[in-house]
């Protein structure tokens, strides 16, 4: 229903919409209200909500009452470099149809050198774009020129960016352009979200002036889990077990996507539904280290509907809108609300029918999470993602970047990062720091003054001292640091894709390595490629692992997965596999209370184990174990390892742990900590990406291409002599804020130690109990670090010793 | 980085007709003229850095230096002998000022310090304590920045050797001593030192097959056959900080 008080369509707008038989939505007259003097606005809507031409609306109403005025009108900022082109095609349509001069244009890492220099002397009326590019163009001396008359800024799935690194970048970049482009108003698209007055702040620091506008309706996702027949796995994350009925749902559907968790799984289920994909199905595969070309063959397929199934990865999780797709297909533990209702999403992008999805749990645990998952949906209970922190080293290379626009003033460029959310709350100390450190480095030591990167000028403000800066600056933008990657030809032909050089140092000629869902075989290396060819069979492929694939389990899910462990009264609804563990759980240990932390020890083939269920996802346990580990040590109980899972984690040593209350109390968090942070290879490898986004390391250097892997080691002896001379330098604290936000976890951690305090109920078990299995079940597959340099060395040259001998 | 507190084993090796004892730490002792040899200390390399735009941290030279001075304080050498590119460029050299010039110097109290000139260093200021040479002799070895395949009891530096080594599980680069009969190369000293992996054409073909690479661990040395030495990753272009 349209409001009375709506404002009108343009005829020539309200003829376009006739003629396709089309009703403006009410979400998308509300953008007009307030016409030319309209606020900054949020517009949340379900996917296929009309979202994105309710963005553009009030620009083209704009445009079409007062014409253009030669100048950029409106930007559009999208996280994926492929949406601009596409909303680009969309937008051109209805403009071309309406016979309106409208010029659109993108402007990605992708336009060329002469288009770019032609849109900053002639800009479009409206230029779509990313933000890197972003970054970019307002790094040039003429950005005030450019975007100085401005009448709109649209982020697209701002959603998927505002809690990233990439989105403190974004909002750097937001805040200069509300300095250069005061006419400018500044629109958000999003997806539902947990907590959307945050992101209303993400979007502008006005937020009394500005509004937020819910798109109603929406129809509920259908839902439903599905068992195999078969045995329900005890653990693993892989979920082969249910390729069959995967491919028997593939089958009634016309279209699917089958999202999976990590791009080895992708791998690994694409060849198990190949293998019995006898009647040859169109199923094609999808993740993030294919080849460009590839993964653009697979979109364009899928769009034209000639595909009946696409493996694929978070790679799709944003995108292009296919009408056609009638079914998702979930494979593996859904891990978070919103995610899932993104992916879900995916299917039906017609509004006003509900979305089909189908969850395939891999093991009895992720089967309560699907349950857990599906509860949340249906009470629209969404995870509150932790919003964007306000990193430095993003700041340092902002900085940088204005000053290659001009000179700045320190003062005034405070103020205006301070509007950015991230931001707000940053201190002139640290502010100051972050300009000194771009200055000079920002040692305490100084002697580098005679090599100032930034002058101070007689007015006060700071100018790049050396114009050679820019074009490293330029070369240099962004905030993904990737892992060092070879590119993987298959015989002379064509490339595959990528995979991580580690995964390549691992492998010599001859082994065989599951990619682009083809079994191959290494030849060799030629010019800084990977050859492979095709192996005719392998009986253990490897398959190449990528850092950070995996996602922990978010506390908003965790948290309902526990309630149902707690509650013994529902375990009568859940399936009979599943009810069944759960009472042996409690037979022969304890079922999981809520606020409890319930941990089993044993003893099995000589090594005494403990299982703690934390519920506190992979990052978190993983950082328990570390610290765990540490702890047994000093008592003396000679401990071998750890294993972390979403659910629990689980030591073993040689003596038994003596007292178990003890191990957990809250000083576990102190010293050993810190000491751990700053020596494990994680904070190394965060330090290194700091260095680098902060411009202190170029990922590339005019002229000669540094290698990733050049990188890590310069950034090694950096961290150790800054570590052991400035340990309060401000790329250290960069890094340990980074590493207390993500890959530790430390804030979980920290709610769990304190939560359990008092609470912890040690079983005493004289054998495995059922939850246990599914720990123990991995340990062996997962990597274990911290020795000394010389344990190391020592181990090592045993081997090699032990090798050659006879 | 080094533990300190933990006692350090060094490794006796028999090499043109000398005794010398190799440092884990990366240094080597010839006991019967109490000298103590190290190689490629590339002393203000940071400051080079800094002076074309990249701000590495200024504690290089420290860092080197004091490192150096527990090993002068342990082993109490009479001469001191660096074994070229001491410096990384002559600039450095001339400009040092403040807490470093003051330990070099303190050092330098402490024993006859010798550069040998490299070719990062070819001329070094006047101003600078102890005697500059282009190459030294003790009894039947010969020191010299550059390494070659001429001279038999050879001791060089230049090239900063490191030896890849890895089992099924994990792989490891670390700086190493590589020496057959005739030619001894030391690892870098320098804390902004990289290295080039043993296995390089540069390097391997100054050696004959029987070379032998002892790997610096923390507190010992870990001796490495030859053949199960691992090249680097292909990728990893040459590289001399």
């Amino acid at each position: 229903m349209v409001e009375t008080n709506a404002p009108e369509l343009p005829a020539v707008l309200a003829t376009w919409f006739e003629g396709r038989g089309w009703q403006p939505r009410h979400h998308q007259l509300a953008m007009l209200e307030g016409g030319g003097n309209a606020p900054d606005t949020l517009l949340i809507a379900p996917t296929g909500g009309g979202k994105t031409l309710a963005g553009f609306l009030p620009s083209l109403v704009d445009l079409i009452e007062n014409g253009s005025r030669q100048s950029l009108h409106t930007l559009y900022i999208s996280p994926l470099k492929a949406l601009t082109t596409d909303v680009a095609r969309n937008l051109q349509t209805p403009v071309a149809e309406m016979e309106l001069t409208v010029s659109i244009e993108t402007r990605t890492g992708d336009t060329p050198q002469n288009r770019r220099q032609r849109q900053r002397r002639k800009p479009p009326d409206m230029l779509l774009t990313t933000p890197e590019s972003l970054a970019l163009l307002l790094s040039y001396e003429d950005s005030g020129n450019m975007f100085g008359n401005l009448r709109a800024v649209i982020l697209d799935e701002l959603h998927a960016i505002a809690t990233s690194k990439r989105g403190a970048l974004l909002g750097l970049g937001l805040a200069r352009l509300r300095r250069i482009a005061p006419g400018a108003r500044f629109i958000g698209l999003s997806a539902t979200i947990a907590d959307p007055p945050a992101m209303l702040r993400f979007l502008t620091p006005a937020v009394d002036r500005a509004r937020i506008i819910n798109a109603r309706g929406g129809e509920r996702p259908e839902t439903e889990i599905a068992l195999a027949d078969a045995c329900m796995p005890w653990s693993g994350h892989m979920a082969l077990y249910a390729t069959a009925m995967v491919f028997a749902r593939i089958e009634q559907v016309r279209t699917a996507l089958v999202f999976v968790n990590t791009r080895a799984q992708a791998e690994l289920l694409f060849g198990a539904l190949w293998k019995m994909n006898e009647r040859s199905l169109p199923i094609a595969l999808h993740h993030g280290s294919l080849a460009v070309d590839q993964r653009r063959k697979v979109e364009a397929a899928m769009a034209r509907g000639d595909l009946r199934a696409v493996v694929c990865t978070s790679s799709l999780d944003l995108g292009i809108d296919w009408g056609n797709v009638d079914l998702v297909i979930q494979v593996g533990a859904p891990k978070g609300v919103s995610r899932l209702l993104q992916r879900i999403g995916r299917a039906n992008h017609r509004f006003d029918e509900a979305s089909r999805a189908v969850l395939v749990p891999a093991n009895r645990f992720e089967v309560l999470e699907c349950i857990a998952a599906e509860e949340a949906m249906r009470e629209g209970a969404l995870d509150a993602d932790p919003p964007a922190h306000a990193a430095l080293d993003v700041l340092a290379q902002h900085v940088l970047g204005t000053a290659c626009a001009g000179p700045f003033d320190p003062d005034l460029l405070f103020e205006e990062v301070g509007w950015t959310a991230p931001y707000a709350d940053l201190d002139r100390t640290t502010f100051d720091e972050v300009v000194e450190f771009v200055a000079t480095g920002g040692y305490a030591l100084g002697g580098y003054d005679r090599f100032r990167r930034l002058a101070k000028q007689e007015d006060g403000t700071f100018r790049l001292a050396d114009p050679r800066m820019i074009r490293a600056y330029r070369m240099n933008v962004g905030t993904i640091v990737e892992a060092p990657v070879m590119r993987v030809r298959l015989g002379r032909g064509r490339v595959l894709g990528e995979i991580e050089e580690y995964f390549v140092s691992m492998l010599t000629p001859g082994d065989s390595f599951l990619f682009a869902g083809r079994l191959l075989e290494l030849v060799g290396i030629r010019n800084n490629e990977v050859m492979a060819q095709l192996a005719k069979s392998a009986s253990e492929p490897k398959i190449p692992a990528y850092a950070g694939g995996r996602l922990p389990l978010s506390s908003h899910l965790a948290k309902r997965v526990r309630r149902i462990l707690a509650e013994p009264g529902r375990w009568t609804d859940l399936p009979s596999q599943v009810g069944e563990w759960l009472r042996q759980q409690e037979e022969r240990s304890a079922h999981v209370q809520d606020d409890e932390l319930l941990v089993e020890t044993f003893e099995r083939r000589g090594r005494h184990y403990l299982v703690a269920y934390g519920f506190a996802g992979r990052n978190a346990h993983q950082t328990l174990g570390m610290l765990l580990t540490r702890r047994l040590q000093r008592a003396g109980c000679r401990p071998l390892g750890f294993v972390a899972s979403d659910y629990c984690i689980a030591t073993w040593s040689l003596e038994p742990p003596a007292d178990v209350e003890s191990l957990f109390s809250l000083d576990l968090l102190g010293d050993d900590l810190e000491e751990w942070m700053a020596e494990s290879s994680m904070t190394r490898r965060l330090f290194r990406n700091c260095a680098v986004v902060a411009g202190l390391i170029e990922r590339r250097h005019p002229g000669a291409e540094k290698t990733g892997r050049q990188v890590t080691f310069n950034a090694d002896l950096i961290y150790d002599v800054l570590r052991k001379h400035e340990p309060d330098h401000i790329l250290l604290r960069a890094a340990r804020i980074e590493a207390a936000q993500g890959l530790t976890d430390i804030r979980r951690l920290s709610d769990l130690l304190n939560e359990v305090q008092g609470r912890i109920r040690h079983r005493r078990l004289d054998r495995i109990s059922p939850f246990a299995v599914s720990i123990i079940a991995t340990i062996g597959r997962e990597r274990v670090e911290g020795d000394s340099v010389d344990a190391m060395l020592d181990d090592i040259t045993r081997d090699l010793l032990d090798e050659a001998l006879p | 980085m080094m533990v300190t507190g933990e006692a350090v084993h060094p490794a006796t090796l028999s090499f043109g007709d000398e005794t010398l004892l190799l440092d884990p730490r990366g240094v080597l002792l010839h006991e019967a003229s109490r000298t103590l040899i190290v190689a490629d200390l590339h002393l203000e390399k940071g400051s080079a850095f800094a002076r074309r735009g990249t701000m590495l941290p200024p504690y290089d030279t420290l860092v080197t230096l004091k490192k150096l001075a527990a090993i002068v304080a342990e082993w109490r050498p009479e001469r001191l002998i660096s074994l070229g590119d001491g410096f990384h460029d002559t600039a450095g050299a001339r400009f040092l000022t403040g807490e470093a010039a003051d330990r070099l110097e303190a050092l330098a109290r402490e024993v006859e310090w010798v550069w040998i000139r490299g070719n990062h260093d070819e001329t070094l200021p006047d101003t600078l304590p102890g005697s500059t040479v282009d190459e030294i002799r003790i009894g039947g070895l010969t020191l010299r920045h550059l390494p070659d395949r001429r001279t038999d009891g050879l001791i060089a530096g230049h090239l900063h050797p490191v030896a890849r080594i890895g089992n099924r599980q994990r792989r490891t680069r670390r700086p190493c001593f590589i020496h057959d009969r005739r030619l001894l190369i030391l690892p870098a000293f320098g804390s902004y030192t990289g290295g080039l992996n043993v296995l390089d054409p540069a390097i391997a073909t100054l050696f004959d097959t029987a070379a032998t690479t002892h790997i610096t661990g923390e507190t010992r040395l870990f001796e490495c056959p030859a053949t199960r030495l691992m090249p680097d990753p292909p990728d990893w272009r040459r590289h001399r900080m």
